[in-house]
């Protein structure tokens, strides 16, 4: 069984191969690459340093998002193709999922983080147990606020990932003290590795034709619409 | 005899997810197109972040079809073209995207088009080119002249230095509060109009091929409010046929005195507006005093489609044009020659 994964949530490129249950190579980069021009290069050069070719790949997983709108969108439109024209399966997964992949063994809430500008982030609650991650809270978009009041409720202890919990670190040490502790550098980048591990143990296979991102929150014109028509708003 | 050559086209640039094959640059075997039309029109126009949404919820799909519909299997193409630039650039990398995933998967070559020079060659599709050739492109987003000596020579010779014709026909037709997209709703107002009103005509100055169109739009929104200010009402019908009959005589005029300059020896009109029928008679007829033959392609081909990708694909393809998998989507792409 071999797995193509792809994350271009956010800024961060990240591609990896895994057969049979091992990684063979996996291309991480944090810097602000253009994911447009990058992530098809990404994936050839993995490709052939692995020396296998895209019928090679038995199934495809990609992270859904939240996140970039711009991001998500291009490697779920290259998953989506790919999964459609080699005829192989492709397995979504949330974009906060993988980053809580990379620190499983927590034991406590592990809260993955990506910031959404304007006091906002895209974040969610996962606890590990023998079955894997289990939700505590959904995926959203969350003020600040917001996610401390749902973490202070849990009454446990946090641990942030993402490179974008730097950003809101002295306001979440304020308000949680010492119940909040930061993933160290190497786990704070989404790694297609751990989104494959989470995609492997997913019952969760896409309709290829209808996969869209997960994008956790409307378009503003929809949501200004909506008002407009005098209805709610939903979270998209 | 030759073997034939079968191009898939995709077009995501902007609110349209279209993919079609063409057969030897100029048999369109299969043409599909998913319009936004009835989404966007809430927002009174495209609004770009709804755009890609819809375009990646189509885009598979669409492609599929393309491909059904010919009968075709991706392995019996000969390569993959697709629309590189210009437009709203989260709707092009959609199309780029895909179109790499897509060629990547099957081992095919891919080439990046220009929506300009996709739009010139929908009239491959209908009969052939002769050069020198001008052609008029008309749309929401493009008001320009191209004198084109051979294939896959462009020169840009005029172009719009404010709004677009097909966008100044939107705001307009808002002002006038009719339905988005208000050009077809202009057409058909000034067609069956009893009267006109008498707006202004941009020459700009009088070597220039270029167009303005901000200026009429103006123009058309201080009569309203003149005429609202005396309690007055506006007769929709007069100002719609007065507004057409500005940017049909400037394009016609324009047209017609590059084509003379040029000595051009077809005269083609593209583009969205160039379905519009008082732009398509008044060019029709100007060209038919000139004797220069003259051709607009059928309302399906002159808005934004991806068989005209497929048929400039296919003469950037038999010219040896390839791109790369770090194709990206430009969106100020401008209109270079491959030759």
């Amino acid at each position: 069984m071999i797995w193509l994964g792809i994350d271009t949530a956010n800024t961060p490129l990240s591609v990896a191969i895994v057969k049979d249950g091992v990684l063979m190579m996996e291309e991480n980069t944090a810097l602000a690459v253009n994911h447009s021009l990058s992530a098809m290069p990404a994936i050839e050069n993995l490709l052939n340093k692995v020396g296998m070719t895209p019928a090679d790949i038995d199934r495809i997983a990609v992270s859904e998002g939240p996140g970039s709108y711009t991001g998500v969108r291009i490697g779920v439109t290259i998953a989506k193709t790919l999964a459609w024209t080699l005829e192989k399966p492709l397995v979504g997964i949330s974009s906060l999922k993988v980053l809580a992949s990379n620190v499983l063994f927590f034991d406590g809430i592990i809260c993955p983080l990506v910031d959404a500008r304007r006091g906002n982030v895209y974040a969610a609650g996962y606890q590990f147990d023998k079955s894997g991650l289990v939700s505590v809270f959904e995926d959203g978009h969350y003020s600040l606020d917001e996610l401390i009041a749902r973490l202070t409720e849990q009454e446990k202890p946090v641990l942030f990932v993402g490179k974008d919990t730097a950003l809101h670190e002295q306001a979440l040490l304020e308000q949680l003290g010492h119940r909040a502790t930061f993933a160290p550098l190497q786990f704070n980048l989404p790694r297609a590795s751990s989104l494959i591990h989470a995609a492997e143990h997913s019952a969760r296979e896409a309709e290829v034709h209808t996969f869209v991102p997960e994008y956790r929150r409307m378009a503003e014109a929809e949501t200004n619409w909506l008002k407009a028509q005098g209805k709610e708003p939903g979270r998209g | 005899m030759t073997k034939d050559i079968y191009i898939v086209g995709i077009e995501t640039s902007c609110d349209e997810t279209a993919a079609s094959v063409v057969r030897n640059g100029n048999e369109i075997i299969s043409n599909v197109v998913a319009s936004q039309i009835i989404s966007q029109k809430r927002f009174g126009g495209v609004v770009p972040e709804i755009a890609s949404r819809h375009h990646v919820e189509q885009i598979t799909l669409v492609i599929e079809e393309a491909l059904i519909s010919a009968g075709l299997k991706p392995k019996e193409l000969d390569a993959v073209a697709v629309t590189e630039g210009p437009g709203l650039v989260g709707a092009l990398l959609i199309g780029v995207n895909a179109a790499k995933a897509f060629a990547f998967a099957n081992g095919l070559p891919i080439i990046g088009v220009h929506h300009i020079a996709g739009h010139i060659y929908a009239n491959e599709l209908m009969q052939p080119m002769a050069f020198p050739l001008l052609a008029l492109i008309v749309s929401g987003g493009h008001t320009e002249l191209v004198l084109m000596e051979e294939h896959g020579s462009f020169k840009l010779i005029g172009e719009t230095r404010d709004d677009a014709a097909g966008e100044a026909y939107d705001k307009v037709a808002r002002v006038l509060g009719l339905p988005y997209p208000g050009g077809p709703q202009i057409d058909r107002l000034a067609a069956e109009s009893d009267g006109v009103v008498d707006f202004p005509r941009a020459w700009l100055e009088s070597d220039s091929y270029d167009f303005s169109f901000s200026g009429l739009k103006s123009s058309v929104i201080n009569y309203k409010h003149n005429l609202e200010q005396r309690g007055e009402k506006v007769n929709p019908h007069h100002v719609a046929a007065g507004f057409q009959v500005s940017v049909v005589e400037v394009l016609t005029t324009k047209a017609v005195k590059a084509a003379r300059e040029y000595g051009v020896k077809q005269v083609i009109a593209a583009g969205g507006v160039a379905a519009n029928s008082g732009l398509r008679a008044s060019l029709e007829e100007a060209f038919g005093k000139e004797e220069i033959p003259f051709y607009v392609p059928p309302i399906a081909l002159c808005t934004d489609n991806a068989a005209m990708i497929a048929a400039a694909g296919s003469a950037m393809y038999v010219d040896g044009v390839r791109g790369t998998l770090a194709m990206n989507g430009k969106p100020g792409m401008p209109l270079d020659s491959w030759k």
